[in-house]
């Protein structure tokens, strides 16, 4: 990587007291609850981000909320600034650290604290990873809908932080639409409660505000997610298409029609190659682009969706259809599909954009996005969430040559671009991060990022949490 | 008399708010007004987009919508109506409740954050809004979100506009999802449950992979108020199936076969359905007696049986439940009993109250909002400080 994006010049005055800082939290945090050796720092200093490192000051690892209280209450009284971290799979460098940070990690606080299957709802501690609230509540018949493609490592308070979408949320929504309450410990030290097993919030939706803040407001400790009963059954069903075009095209008549499936994944040829050398799912490999389409209910329902699903594949020239016969072949669809990002690395490097676009838009920003890339002498390959327009290219080059990797960076950026041209955002689940920070002016205009700034200030008006992410350095204020 | 100031254009609406920050001159926000309670400081100022008009875009395959925040509802619905789509949260219709007149505007549903008894499944009005365009208190235009449904580019200024009742500011253009309308419904009604039955089952029928997208209960005391069909007697716990034509009697069929063993089960069709979820949706029944405070109340959803239970040792009162228990409405006889409900609410868990109606009697020292904790107030303010510094827009007019 270049490693052409900056982070915030380290304080001094806290560099300077590192040592006094470190003895000081130590003693607010259980043995072994901080870690500041040099040697054991270095797991902390990326994330899923890999391209960008820095080591922190100290790791703190508080087992409750009081030990984050306590932590925050200590850093905000002489000014050090705290990075949130979670299982550290953000792709964005969310998580990525700075010299004179304290890592907050809640990786320790893993209880399921409670399951209320009548009110449908879960509340767990912060470091709970995604999958594990659904395998916890799933023997009683019910599942937590968002389905990051790390949820079994990413914990529940990283998909609060970043809104974590995944490949079923064209039905279910993302973190937000399923989040009821969270205790969060604020930058001074205090712990406020929002929301809670109610549906609707008193006053300012400050739960809104704080589902993907990326650990700009606060440190979340415990939430309260909705449950969802699960469907009487699940099948995803392959459409393989000449062109990506093709199958863009029909991405949208799909969802024109009034049929809204659980999932439309896409992939194009070379994400096809990849996956299917990696997972044996049997996608058929003489096909352009594939579709990944999954229907849910009775076996009424699905085959009723499903038939209408196939007339309109059918218009737009699909070649195969491939329905999943056993609950194993569903599985190994979605395999195939969950690790794509996983057998890219093992062929090349890669950096995976995120940008969203209208769905009317994808036939025509698949076309550039190729374009773009190949401008730069690369190649890219596509697998993303279609439903919804949220892209995933992945531009794959190798990281030992500068030249190759400036290029692949600024592809990506070109890209983002686009996507924001085409009407749509720069990020759609990852998260801005640093990655995307020095490209919300193209989002948005100056007065639109000082609202967001203010907004900001009103929780952390030192800049302490999380200080080098999302919002561009320059620029920056306190309004 | 009410001063109403209604501009045509947003660099209007801008001069305007800028005005009256300079002159410490406050304004209420409003749409068509037919959320702002009677009686509410009528000498305020009142700044309405309802001039601010017309449907920007539409596109059907993409199921988005943007509109002026003044147009009107009705408009929004007519145009998705005619394409076979609808505003998923179900948004009701404050007027005949309020007795208010006027047109609600796309606007005004958004900054009150109004969703219906779909809020259960498909989530509320804050849901479905993808991009806002407002002026804040210092009159600057500003934009947040966008036009497609997954996004995190920034801090989502979109939800905290939702519901923020005309505190920040004044929402000019809205950009929100649609969904195609279930081209099938039926109702399912159990008849005879006590509250405290109907929560069980209502839990009951959520459990199940049957997709409810209604889930009320109409006690003995309201339901012969609701359009139960002829020879319904005694309470109602109703649940509504949506979806394909074929699949909606299969998944009824596999309802009632759950919830028959707590008492007698029948079934209501697509025409009796639509129109008893509008009652709901309105809480048509309390429009009656305009002059009986009214609360509506949010809760877990096991909770609000309980927290009734507690109230009618402790007052005269009528109420009914929506969102599986959860929702509560709530018509006193007399008096408004806000601080024994607002501890009951703390001693179950947890939610809010609102006082929706009150004479100006009854709303003397209470508080029609739930005041948050000591911490979250002050958070409050702060942040809507930072969208009207000199603090020109006066909230907590509109339910």
């Amino acid at each position: 990587m270049s490693g052409a994006i900056g982070f915030l010049e380290p304080r001094a005055d806290v560099l300077a007291r590192r040592k006094m800082i470190i003895d000081d939290l130590a003693e607010l945090l259980p043995r072994d609850g901080l870690i500041a050796e040099p040697r054991r720092l270095v797991p902390y200093e990326t994330d899923g981000f890999i391209s960008y490192r820095r080591l922190p000051l100290a790791v703190a690892l508080p087992r409750n909320t009081a030990e984050v209280a306590a932590v925050m209450k200590y850093c905000h009284r002489y000014g050090v600034p705290v990075v949130p971290r979670g299982a550290g799979t953000s792709l964005s460098g969310g998580a990525i650290p700075q010299e004179d940070a304290v890592v907050l990690c809640l990786s320790a606080m893993t209880r399921i604290l409670e399951l209320d299957y009548a009110n449908r709802t879960a509340t767990v501690e912060a470091g709970v990873t995604n999958l594990s609230i659904s395998d916890a509540a799933g023997p009683a018949g019910y599942f937590y809908a968002p389905d990051p493609s790390s949820q079994l490592a990413c914990t529940i308070g990283g998909n609060i932080g970043m809104n974590s979408g995944g490949a079923h949320c064209l039905k279910y929504g993302v973190t937000t639409n399923n989040l009821l309450g969270v205790k969060m410990v604020l930058v001074d030290g205090s712990v406020i409660d929002i929301g809670g097993k109610h549906l609707d919030s008193a006053g300012l939706d400050l739960l809104g505000l704080v589902c993907g803040s990326e650990g700009q407001l606060g440190i979340v400790t415990e939430a309260t997610v909705r449950l969802i009963a699960k469907p009487e059954g699940a099948r995803p069903v392959l459409f393989g298409f000449d062109t990506s075009e093709e199958a863009g095209a029909c991405v949208a008549d799909i969802i024109g029609s009034g049929i809204i499936p659980v999932a439309i994944e896409f992939m194009d040829k070379p994400a096809i190659e990849i996956c299917e050398a990696f997972a044996h799912a049997g996608y058929p490999l003489d096909v352009g682009a594939l579709l990944i389409v999954e229907v849910e209910g009775s076996d009424a329902d699905m085959a009723a969706q499903l038939e209408a699903i196939v007339t309109i594949a059918r218009r737009h020239g699909v070649k195969v259809v491939r329905e999943s016969q056993s609950a194993m072949e569903a599985a190994a669809i979605w395999k195939g599909r969950k690790s794509a990002f996983g057998a890219t690395g093992r062929i090349a490097d890669y950096i995976c954009m995120d940008g969203t676009v209208p769905l009317g838009q994808l036939p025509y920003v698949l076309k550039r996005t190729g374009e773009i890339v190949a401008h730069y002498g690369l190649r890219v390959a596509n697998v993303f969430h279609a439903g919804d327009g949220n892209m995933h290219p992945l531009i794959l080059y190798n990281a030992n040559d500068p030249q190759d990797a400036a290029n692949a960076e600024a592809a990506g950026m070109d890209i983002l671009k686009l996507c924001v041209e085409a009407g749509g955002c720069l990020t759609g689940e990852h998260g801005v991060g640093i990655e995307k920070r020095d490209l919300m002016n193209h989002q948005y205009a100056k007065v639109d990022l000082d609202q967001q700034m203010a907004v900001r200030a009103a929780f952390d008006p030192g800049w302490l949490l999380n200080p080098s992410k999302v919002f561009p350095l320059e620029g920056r204020s306190n309004a | 008399m009410t001063v109403l100031l209604a501009p045509e254009t947003t660099a209007d609406a801008a001069t305007i708010i800028r005005d009256a920050a300079s002159s410490g001159t406050k304004l209420r926000l409003a749409g068509g007004g037919t959320r702002l309670c009677p009686g509410a400081d009528d000498e305020m100022p009142v700044l309405s987009v309802r001039a601010l008009t017309g449907i920007v875009a539409y596109n059907p395959a993409e199921m988005v919508m943007t509109a002026k925040a003044g147009t009107p509802l009705a408009e929004v619905e007519a145009a998705l109506e005619a394409n076979g789509q609808m505003l998923p949260f179900e948004p009701m219709d404050h007027r005949p409740l309020l007795g208010t007149a006027g047109e609600p505007t796309i606007g005004g549903v958004f900054a009150a954050n109004v969703s219906g008894p779909r809020r259960l499944v498909a989530g509320a009005a804050r849901d479905s809004l993808l991009g806002v365009t407002f002026l804040n208190g210092v009159g600057e235009e500003v934009k947040a979100g966008g036009r497609v449904m997954k996004n995190v580019t920034g801090l989502d200024l979109v939800k905290l506009m939702a519901g923020s009742r005309g505190t920040l500011g004044l929402l000019s253009e809205v950009t929100f999802r649609v969904l195609p309308v279930p081209r099938a419904v039926e109702t399912v009604v159990i008849a005879g449950l006590d509250d405290a039955h109907a929560a069980a089952a209502m839990a009951t029928a959520m459990s199940l992979s049957v997709e409810v997208s209604g889930a009320a209960h109409l006690p003995f005391i309201v339901a012969g108020r609701f359009s139960l069909g002829a020879g319904h007697e005694g309470s109602a716990t109703v649940l509504r199936i949506e979806g394909l034509p074929h699949s909606v009697p299969a998944r009824a069929e596999k309802l009632v076969e759950a919830l028959k063993s707590f008492g007698p089960v029948s079934r209501l069709g697509a025409d009796e359905s639509k129109v008893l979820w509008c009652e709901i949706r309105d809480a048509l029944p309390y429009a009656a007696n305009r002059d009986k405070a009214l609360w509506r109340i949010s809760v877990a959803p096991t909770a609000g049986h309980q927290l009734m239970g507690a109230m009618r040792l402790q007052a005269a009162a009528d109420s009914f439940f929506d969102w599986q228990g959860g929702l509560i409405w709530l018509q006193m006889e007399a008096s408004v009993e806000a601080d024994f409900l607002r501890r009951a609410i703390g001693h179950l868990g947890g939610g809010h109250a609102t006082l929706v109606r009150a004479s100006s009697a009854q709303r003397y020292g209470v508080p029609a909002f739930e005041p948050p904790a000591p911490g979250v107030a002050a958070l409050n303010a702060r942040i809507v400080a930072k969208f009207d510094p000199s603090g020109v827009f006066v909230g907590g007019g509109n339910v």
